[in-house]
């Protein structure tokens, strides 16, 4: 590991040093900087070439002059890993946060990670369930999936994570999640916020946390989440382990992404964000999935802020390209009062049909929860035109509808912080009733044969 | 006799020839002292990485290298191949999965696991197996570029045809059937020409045909909005642009499925892992409605996720034009879905901006449409050179950023294709499946394709679409009205159009994918369903004249049984006694009154 030291810094921009008249530096090679005040910094390269190499430094480029030393290590950055990362926390840079003692590795992990060759994928079909009916009826999580929370500034999106993360359980079965929980750039409080949630709980043994928070070097935040899949991979497919990863804020990472592509001079693309922030955001999100013959899994929410509550904003925009679905979070429901405020309708699960049904669920899960949403769409819908046209003009269906809209807000979407609610006697039997305000012969996604054994008023027995 | 080993002394100097790495940035690799010509294969740096020339500069070239670069070093070697980017063509291909540069993935599980690592190298072809080789041409006979020399049974449903490689011709001096492996000799030619089963071909290049004709039949997909509004050609291109968790994938597996094609390419370009997998899981399961065999058997698949190397995504679509070129040269119907397209167009914009390029809109490189529009033309219903007809469908699903059609990759493509089948995130969110907005979607092929309609399905087949589509923008005019005053306001003819109108959007456009019967209708049935909806107007408008009032006609039992219906196996039988059934419930509505 011991190399030359460089004192050959010609320029500092940004975040990046560059230096020239090095012997052949490898790409993507780990870079320590020793400044002339003794304070070590760290760094990966960039781009290099016999003339010129490029680091990026993580904890920033203050103080670093041209008489600091720059060492390369010989190789990329790794994470130590051991089934001992369970219960600690660590620095955005994968180092002891807790006082505890440095991690004991049983392995150096590459945190750039492989791409998981899809012919060695098995297909996510153990449906999870949350306990919270939004999620659960109309957009099911299934293990092996990334299904992020599109929210915005001011909106309980963490206590929904929490939530989650606290309820989260396959149904008939008693494997737990350990949660693998990535900080980037978030504040104190909101760090706090989580900490304190996952100790209350218990939750926090069966957690490894990454933590960098807003005051933490920007550019550290494009490894932290590097490092929380390494350990989460490790964890699930070394020890079996069934690993729910949540990271927050994925804006954050994406604020650095453009940070160092304007550093670096790069032409920009939509919104001065970079040209491959597509790649790069596929990069973390497609580490999730289960893989052919290994027993753990992971499965990833990431939690990103829409910028203006735009969801054509690039970082939602791309993210959605990539997941599979995504949980909206409304500020209208929101206003409303309504607890977790998850807007159905733009919210997609794309896994869900594979993890619901006989067996999984229950045999009539997807019938209702079409039901729902074309009944729910409709009735929203006419909110609009009541405004205009009020309520006489409406007919008899239309008026169902409109008076449907409101009931699923109230009684089906909101529930409590620490409500769990079944899939089943709760969640679906809940929905049956509430579709008991609108006449059957409306009801046209629901198959005859569902109306005959759920209908609580229409059933045969 | 004296051409052929001088070629190969050649070849061999060049890929003796040497150079270094001078600089690495990302997937693009700068190296020295090799002269290699454009989109020459190198093999970069110890491990022997595989790349691709993209760019000369002075004494540099610049790389695009498929593989993860970090840990490679400058001075590391470079060597020349003498190729230029190819895929094997020959026995095997179908049934395959491969990533984008033809290499097959299950081999790649076997060298290196469930994580793709780098620096290895695997044939697209099985090279050891044997396959049963029966010769069709005999000694003697006169044969030049792309005539069928022989077949082998490739798959259950799919004969391959060995063809002479393009470039070649001559007298065969010998031919033998037997079991060969593809890169034994099964013919030679008088001149010394040998040919086995497997050639190669330049991804890059198109292979060559002797005509395009004009696209006259129609691919038959299933799917009743496609196939009745707004209908592909065999040979023609497609675009389905539409915002994220609007169906773009479901659409496209959908064609892939049961569309009538003899052939399909599959290519999963930049996309999901877990959708690949899916896709990957239930083809294999999947039976081919033509000929009750399983679709795999007729499919080639390339997965290139989104997280695999960027430069391998560029170069996965002309792979997969390329194997599909080639069966449209056996002389086969060849369907190709690129998914998505717009990964496609990122991946050269990612490479454009580590090479610095000027870039053009967006970002992209100004030779964004151009390049979408060298890709589409490879689509086409041919002549080729055996003198057979054969096509390549290809329908390249776009994902605009915000669903904004107005974007570089969707302009440029629609500026291309015939078809556009716009998905709309609006009926998406109603749950209405297919989301293919009836309104803004369009073909270009219905005039060169009625002729067709009219001798194979209906002599009327035209008109009953004309009229099912005058039906979909009159609601679209008063829906606005509605949105003002409410439907009670409207007279009562209008309310019927309404009533008709959403019939078509529920009963007819409305398809679900994942219902065993539901998911595809055959054209005949298509054309059936639309006359039952007309049906219910004729009689209802009938009915109403007489008296009947508006509810009680539209509740009618039939009716609803014929809607309902369509979701159970042999509706097909049944669904004409039910109209008639429904008449007669109609006319009984008169009476009530």
């Amino acid at each position: 590991m011991s190399g030359k030291e460089y004192r050959t810094i010609t320029d500092v921009k940004g975040p990046l040093v560059f230096l020239n008249k090095t012997e052949p530096v490898a790409y993507g090679e780990i870079v320590q900087l020793r400044l002339s005040n003794g304070t070590m910094k760290n760094g990966q390269v960039l781009d290099t070439s016999d003339d010129q190499v490029i680091v990026q430094v993580f904890e920033g480029t203050s103080s670093v002059d041209r008489q600091t030393g720059v060492k390369f290590l010989g190789d990329v950055f790794r994470l130590p890993v051991s089934k001992d990362l369970v219960g600690r926390i660590l620095d955005g840079a994968g180092r002891p946060r807790d006082g505890g003692p440095a991690i004991v590795p049983d392995e150096m992990a590459d945190i750039i990670g492989a791409a998981i060759n899809p012919y060695s994928r098995e297909s996510p079909e153990s449906f999870i369930q949350t306990g919270i009916s939004a999620i659960d009826a109309c957009t099911s999580l299934v293990r092996g999936q990334k299904l992020p929370i599109f929210s915005a500034a001011g909106l309980p999106h963490n206590d929904i994570a929490l939530q989650i993360a606290r309820q989260a359980k396959l149904v008939g079965s008693d494997d737990d999640f350990v949660v693998v929980f990535c900080a980037m750039g978030i504040t104190a409080e909101e760090y706090n916020f989580f900490v304190h949630d996952l100790e209350r709980t218990g939750a926090l043994e069966n957690s490894a946390l990454f933590v960098n928070l807003a005051d933490d070097p920007a550019v550290e935040r494009l490894i932290t989440p590097r490092l929380a899949l390494t350990a989460a991979e490790y964890l699930a497919f070394e020890h079996d382990y069934h690993v729910l990863v949540i990271y927050t804020d994925m804006t954050n990472y994406c604020e650095s992404l453009r940070q160092i592509g304007a550093a670096r001079e790069e032409v920009p693309g939509r919104r001065g964000y970079p040209g491959y922030m597509y790649t790069d955001l596929a990069m973390l999100y497609e580490r999730a999935g289960l893989v052919k013959g290994k027993k753990g899994s992971i499965t990833q929410f990431p939690i990103l802020t829409m910028p203006g509550d735009d969801i054509t904003h690039p970082i939602p925009d791309l993210s959605g390209y990539i997941t599979e679905g995504q949980i909206v979070i409304s500020r209208e429901l929101h206003q409303k009062g309504i607890y977790p405020p998850i807007n159905v309708l733009p919210s997609l699960s794309r896994l869900m049909n594979a993890g619901i049904g006989d067996g999984k669920t229950r045999e009539d899960h997807k019938s209702v929860s079409d039901q729902l949403y074309a009944a729910y769409a409709q009735g929203k819908e006419l909110r609009g035109l009541v405004a205009i046209v009020g309520e006489d003009a409406l007919n008899e269906r239309d008026l169902q509808l409109l008076k449907f809209a409101d009931i699923f807000e109230n009684e089906f979407l909101r529930q409590s912080r620490d409500e769990d609610r079944s899939i089943g006697e709760d969640t679906l039997d809940l929905a049956w009733n509430l579709l008991t305000n609108i006449d059957t012969k409306y009801l046209v996604r629901l198959d005859q044969k569902w109306i005959d054994k759920y209908h609580p008023t229409e059933k045969k027995e | 006799m004296e051409v052929i080993p001088e070629k190969e002394k050649e070849v061999k100097k060049m890929s003796e020839e040497n150079g270094l790495i001078y600089r690495i940035s990302g997937p693009v690799v700068t190296a020295v002292g090799i002269t290699p010509r454009m989109y020459e294969v190198v093999r970069v740096g110890d491990e022997g990485l595989m790349g691709e020339v993209i760019e000369l500069h002075g004494d540099q070239s610049v790389i695009q290298v498929y593989e993860e670069t970090s840990g490679i070093k400058p001075g590391e070697p470079v060597v020349r191949t003498g190729q230029t980017l190819s895929v094997q063509l020959g026995p095997g291909l179908l049934t395959q999965i491969y990533d984008g540069i033809q290499r097959p993935l299950e081999d790649l599980e076997e060298t290196m696991g469930a994580f793709i690592t780098r620096g290895v190298d695997a044939d697209g072809l099985d090279l050891k197996k044997k396959w049963e080789f029966d010769a069709t041409a005999s000694k003697g006979d006169e044969v030049s570029a792309g005539h069928v020399i022989g077949t082998v049974q490739e798959t259950e449903t799919i004969e391959h045809r060995v063809m002479v490689p393009p470039g070649k011709s001559g007298t065969i001096k010998s031919i033998k059937s037997g079991k060969f492996d593809v890169t034994q000799t099964v013919c030679t030619l008088d001149d010394g020409t040998e040919i086995a089963m497997m050639q190669e071909w330049p991804v890059r290049t198109p292979r060559p045909f002797v005509r395009k004709y004009a696209p006259d039949v129609p691919l038959i997909t299933g799917q009743r909005i496609l196939d009745f509004l707004f209908p592909l050609a065999k040979g023609g291109t497609a675009g389905i642009p539409g915002p994220f968790g609007s169906g773009k994938t479901v659409t496209q597996q959908q064609l892939a499925k049961w569309s009538d094609a003899q052939i399909v390419v599959y290519i999963g370009c930049g996309e999901r892992g877990n959708e690949m997998t899916e896709v990957l899981t239930e083809f294999p399961h999947l039976i081919d409605p033509h000929t009750g065999k399983p679709l795999m058997n007729r499919t080639t698949m390339i997965a290139n996720t989104s997280n695999m190397p960027v430069a391998a995504r560029e170069a996965s679509v002309y792979t997969g034009i390329t194997i599909a070129e080639y069966f449209r040269d056996m002389g086969y119907d060849v369907a190709l879905m690129a998914d998505s397209t717009s990964r496609w167009a990122e991946a050269m914009r990612e490479i454009s901006s580590r090479l610095e390029e000027m870039p053009g809109e967006e970002g992209y490189p100004a030779y964004l449409s151009s390049r979408l529009a060298e890709f589409y033309e490879r689509a086409g219903r041919v002549q080729t050179l055996a003198g057979d007809d054969g096509s390549v469908s290809v329908i390249g699903a776009v994902s605009p950023p915000g669903g904004d059609i107005s974007e570089p990759v969707s302009q440029g493509t629609l500026r291309i294709v015939k078809v556009f089948w716009g998905l709309d995130a609006g009926l998406a969110r109603q749950r209405h499946f297919p989301a293919i907005n009836w309104l803004s979607s369009y073909s270009l092929y219905p005039q060169a394709l009625d002729q067709w309609y009219r001798d194979n399905i209906a002599s009327d087949f035209p008109e009953i679409r004309t009229e099912i589509s005058a039906l979909l923008q009159v609601e679209a005019e008063l829906q606005e009205i509605v949105q003002l005053v409410g439907s009670d306001a409207l007279p009562i003819d209008q309310q019927l159009t309404l009533e008709v109108a959403r019939m078509i959007r529920e009963f007819f456009l409305q398809q679900n994918a994942f219902h065993d019967v539901d998911t595809y209708s055959n054209l005949n049935l298509q054309y059936t369903m639309a006359r039952a909806i007309l049906a219910f107007q004729d009689e209802a408008k009938k009915a109403i004249a007489g008296g009947a009032d508006l509810e009680s006609v539209v509740n009618v039992q039939a009716r609803t049984d014929i809607m309902r219906g369509r979701f159970e196996e042999g509706y097909e039988e049944r669904i004409e006694k039910l109209v008639k059934e429904m008449g007669k419930q109609i006319a009984a509505t008169m009476e009530e009154n």
